[in-house]
């Protein structure tokens, strides 16, 4: 009989366990230097456990060919075009890798002596200078570990203010079009959501505004530019609106990208804002995460910002524990610090001119693609791109093909899809961010694919419907994966 | 491409923002700069942090060696340039290495089901009480004192807005452990949740089993919190517990100033409805393949805005990766050695010493600075290149005469013992 043939075998690659025997080991260990300790003495028994069943048993060699295999299955930037709108999926330069790795900067403890440790606050420092520089706000705070974490600690402030202030207020009012996360952040401060309908300009209705607006709004999250990849040209009037009735100004800072050396939040009347520094500030996404959520903030807010501040003391940095009106903490110690220093070295290698560019190639990008691909794709809103643009699949939908159908079959051309289904104001929607990154040449080969899918849709509708066709894996079962979770690994 | 598009310049792009918006001059930061002065800066801002120096720190973020298979794995593009995995067919890497993270987290915690990562430790915690509210329809939780201070700081400004009272309990003055009779006292009926920490804040194994039947007595969940994940390489999970929340950032995830780390929830499987955070399920593909898919979406924020569990969205993927492969390469034998390793060199160190707390300890453990300050102690380390203990006043008033040490598998014999020189 003749051996079956498997192809290569990283098709085949198990899970860690199914891998595992017993007695393989891939670590190292000196000799303990000092006399060993009986676990049951020190511990007491009771305390001790046995051995960690299931727990993985794999050679050196065998550890690093499982993830190696792995990671083969996953698309990746350093692939190709991965136009996930909104979340801003560039090239991030490789030394930021290396310079977040610095010993120095890697092994400080975070409880090591403030002397010792000046390296850390003066990068914290100058970040938080040059973003507040970047948005044209007053204040900084780098603790927050990602975009929504900001977006909570922002609304907080924003809380503390207004309680300050004699009443915290109960709402906050949230545009249709927003991240889920603004509206998650807001019920954990405390606060009911309100929505708003956009306009049929696809941007805030500052006619409704003025008619919700009263004295139990606290604030407006806004997104700017907006999920649509539309500036809010009415963000002025907006702000007059809120400010009018005591009522505060956040700003969604997802889409910073759109505005670096354009324009900044703080000159149109934003209170607070967020930055995603993975997004626009690059740090790989790593599959997802890690990020930070800085927030800047406007002088009335600062008295509010979390616990611990950088000062000056004499020519050192120090920390402020001693602030009456600070929210407190939001993580223990400063924040996502590998992040800030890779978001750091970017806005170094940039520089102020460099970051304008940044903007105006992210924008050039996007309205390139969108020229390309409005005859074959139904443009739901046509006012002016920023750094993203939506279609929706109107004109796809008619042969029964999805938004979601074509994402697959973008696959098969190489391609990771862009954003399916958001914002939630276009039905079917298709939300391509190209980035900055990306060459002429590879948005030419991205919207080559996408019109020839819109031609395929004419002609085989089918057949798009049931891509991807060259992956490993075919499309998923997500359906039976919620009904009966299987959410870990078991002996059989 | 500006043909294309048909306008004149790029700046044509921006033509229609209201003028009043528009920056009316450049940004006042300085041009850019090449990659070798990029290294040339970190390198100078890193050599103004202490090097060189041995250092016995602990208090919730650890060194302890970082396997080089490590950073092999989380280097390569396909990990780190990859983001959460929404398109299954074409990121089946990134979902079996959270589907296998998910099991290693249950096999060392003893729970049913886990998470693919929360921020840190100190918001897993905040959100594990979140979801003991959720889980009980009741709106009190105590916490231990001798849980991190920071966690507890920031577990009382998520709790603050939510109609989430805190309220705290002590420590055995003689042993560290938590106090029975004074968490027995406040406990009531409309408690959530009680939060220990184990080992907990002094090092200290802590009574669960005993603080298990109070909470449950009362109808209230158990929430298990740990630091220093080491430990569990050689102590007996909690088969008590009905949430563990707890840091990895002690499984290859370096100090770095105090982040990023990965946080992580696991609890049982009749909570895991209420659990936040990414859930990754196993599932097939069209072709009956065994196959990985982001799942039981419907608790995240993204489909239930304000009703959702949580506002987490982009988590700690690539740091929980790094467990990840740390747990592999250490594997079942190696991670018990190094917890031992452990052991045996904390109580090396502290039996040159004497504790402050007769409770048993892992790798760490609260030492009196007889006859002068904590800082003091740690000034006439600093000269021998030595970082020593947390001085403790900072958040346990009642302990300004003390310092919190820790040692690892890194802490080396002699500047052991120099470390217990300095307290003669």
């Amino acid at each position: 009989m003749t051996p079956r043939v498997q192809p290569h075998i990283s098709l085949h690659e198990p899970l860690l366990f199914e891998r595992s025997s017993p007695g393989k080991v891939a670590y190292q260990l000196p000799d303990l230097d000092v006399p060993a300790v009986n676990a049951g003495e020190a511990l007491g028994t009771e305390n001790v456990r046995k051995e960690i069943e299931g727990f993985p048993e794999v050679s050196e060699v065998e550890a690093l060919r499982h993830y190696t295999r792995l990671s083969t299955w996953n698309y990746a930037i350093d692939y190709g075009m991965y136009p996930l709108g909104s979340c801003t999926m560039k090239y991030n330069p490789r030394v930021n890798e290396v310079v977040a790795r610095l010993d120095g900067l890697s092994w400080a403890h975070p409880y090591q002596p403030e002397a010792l440790a000046q390296g850390s606050m003066e990068i914290m420092a100058r970040l938080e200078a040059a973003l507040a520089e970047i948005t044209g706000m007053d204040a900084v705070t780098l603790q927050p570990a990602a975009g929504a974490q900001g977006e909570l600690t922002a609304i907080l402030m924003m809380r503390a203010l207004l309680a300050k202030r004699g009443n915290p207020r109960k709402k906050i009012l949230i545009p249709d079009s927003a991240h889920g996360t603004n509206p998650a952040s807001a019920h954990i401060a405390g606060y009911a959501v309100e929505n708003i309908q956009s306009s049929e300009t696809g941007v805030l209705d500052v006619g409704a505004l003025e008619r919700i607006v009263d004295e139990d709004v606290a604030a407006l999250m806004v997104t700017n530019p907006n999920t649509l990849g539309v500036f809010e040209e009415n963000i002025l009037r907006a702000a007059d609106i809120l400010h009018a009735k005591g009522a505060l100004l956040y700003m969604d800072g997802a889409n910073m990208n759109a505005l670096m050396g354009i324009a900044r939040p703080g000159d149109f009347g934003v209170d607070a804002l967020h930055l995603n520094l993975h997004k626009t500030f690059s740090t790989p996404h790593g599959g997802g995460g890690p990020g930070a959520g800085p927030v800047a903030v406007k002088k009335v807010l600062e008295p509010f910002l979390p616990l611990p501040r950088l000062k000056r003391s004499g020519k050192k940095w120090a920390y402020d524990y001693k602030r009456k009106y600070s929210v407190g903490r939001v993580r223990a110690f400063y924040g996502n610090f590998g992040v800030l220093v890779r978001a750091l070295a970017y806005i170094l290698a940039n520089g102020g001119p460099g970051l304008r560019k940044v903007t105006t190639d992210a924008v050039l990008n996007a309205n390139y693609v969108r020229k390309r691909l409005e005859p074959f794709y139904d443009l739901p809103y046509s006012s002016p791109s920023m750094h993203e643009v939506v279609f929706s699949d109107e004109r796809q939908a008619k042969q029964g093909v999805h938004t979601g159908d074509i994402a697959k079959r973008l696959i098969d051309y190489g391609f990771h899809p862009y954003t399916v289904s958001f914002p939630l104001i276009v039905h079917g929607a298709l939300m391509i961010e190209p980035t900055e990154t990306e060459t002429k040449h590879e948005l030419d080969r991205f919207t080559d694919a996408m019109i020839s899918i819109a031609k395929e849709v004419e002609t085989d509708p089918q057949m798009v419907k049931n891509a991807p066709y060259g992956t490993r894996t075919s499309r998923v079962d997500e359906v039976a994966a919620a009904r009966k979770p299987v959410l870990r690994w078991k002996p059989a | 491409m500006l043909d294309v598009i048909g306008v004149g310049s790029v700046e044509d792009l921006f033509a229609h923002l209201p003028e009043a918006v528009r920056l009316k001059q450049p940004l006042d930061l300085p041009a850019g700069i090449s990659e070798y002065e990029v290294v040339e800066y970190f390198s100078a801002r890193a050599a103004e942090n202490a090097t060189g120096y041995s250092c016995f720190l602990g208090a919730g973020a650890y060194n302890h060696f970082r396997p080089v298979l490590v950073d092999t794995v989380v280097s390569r593009g396909e990990f780190l340039t990859s983001y959460t995995p929404y398109q299954a067919e074409i990121s089946q890497g990134t979902l079996t290495t959270i589907f296998e993270f998910q099991t290693m987290i249950c096999q060392l915690t003893g729970m049913d089901v886990a998470n693919a990562s929360m921020y840190d430790g100190s918001t897993a915690m905040a959100e594990a009480a979140m979801m003991a509210v959720r889980a009980t329809g009741r709106g009190r939780v105590l916490v231990a004192r001798s849980v991190h201070p920071e966690y507890r700081a920031v577990l009382r400004t998520y709790s603050e807005n939510q109609g989430m009272p805190v309220e705290e309990f002590g420590y055995v003055a003689e042993a560290g452990t938590i106090d029975l009779e004074d968490l027995d006292r406040k406990m009531d009926d409309l408690t959530a949740a009680v939060i220990v920490q184990s080992p907990n804040f002094f090092g200290i194994v802590d009574q669960l089993p005993a603080a298990a039947e109070i909470a449950h007595g009362r109808g209230a969940l158990l929430i298990v919190v740990f630091t220093e994940a080491v430990s569990l390489g050689i102590l007996r999970p909690s088969a008590e517990a009905d949430i563990v929340a707890g840091e990895l950032q002690s499984f290859a995830i370096a100090p770095s100033y105090g982040g990023p780390y990965a946080g992580v929830i696991a609890t049982r499987d009749k909570y895991v409805r209420q659990m936040p955070g990414r859930l990754v399920g196993q599932t097939v593909d069209t072709r009956g393949n065994r196959a990985f898919c982001l799942t039981l979406a419907t608790r995240e924020q993204h489909i239930r805005r304000e009703k959702a569990t949580s506002n987490i969205c982009t988590n700690q993927a690539l740091l929980a990766l790094m467990a990840s492969v740390f747990m592999t390469v250490y594997g079942k034998q190696g991670l018990r050695e190094l917890a031992e390793q452990n052991l045996a060199k904390a109580h090396y160190l502290s039996g040159q010493l004497r504790p402050r707390f007769c409770g048993k300890f892992f790798n760490e453990f609260v030492v009196k600075a007889a006859g002068r300050t904590p800082d003091e102690i740690n000034k006439a380390l600093l000269k021998k290149k030595i970082i020593g203990g947390l001085p403790l006043g900072r958040f346990y008033p009642e302990l300004a005469d003390s310092m919190l040490l820790c040692a690892t598998e890194m802490s080396r014999r002699p500047d052991m013992d120099v470390v217990a020189e300095a307290f003669q």
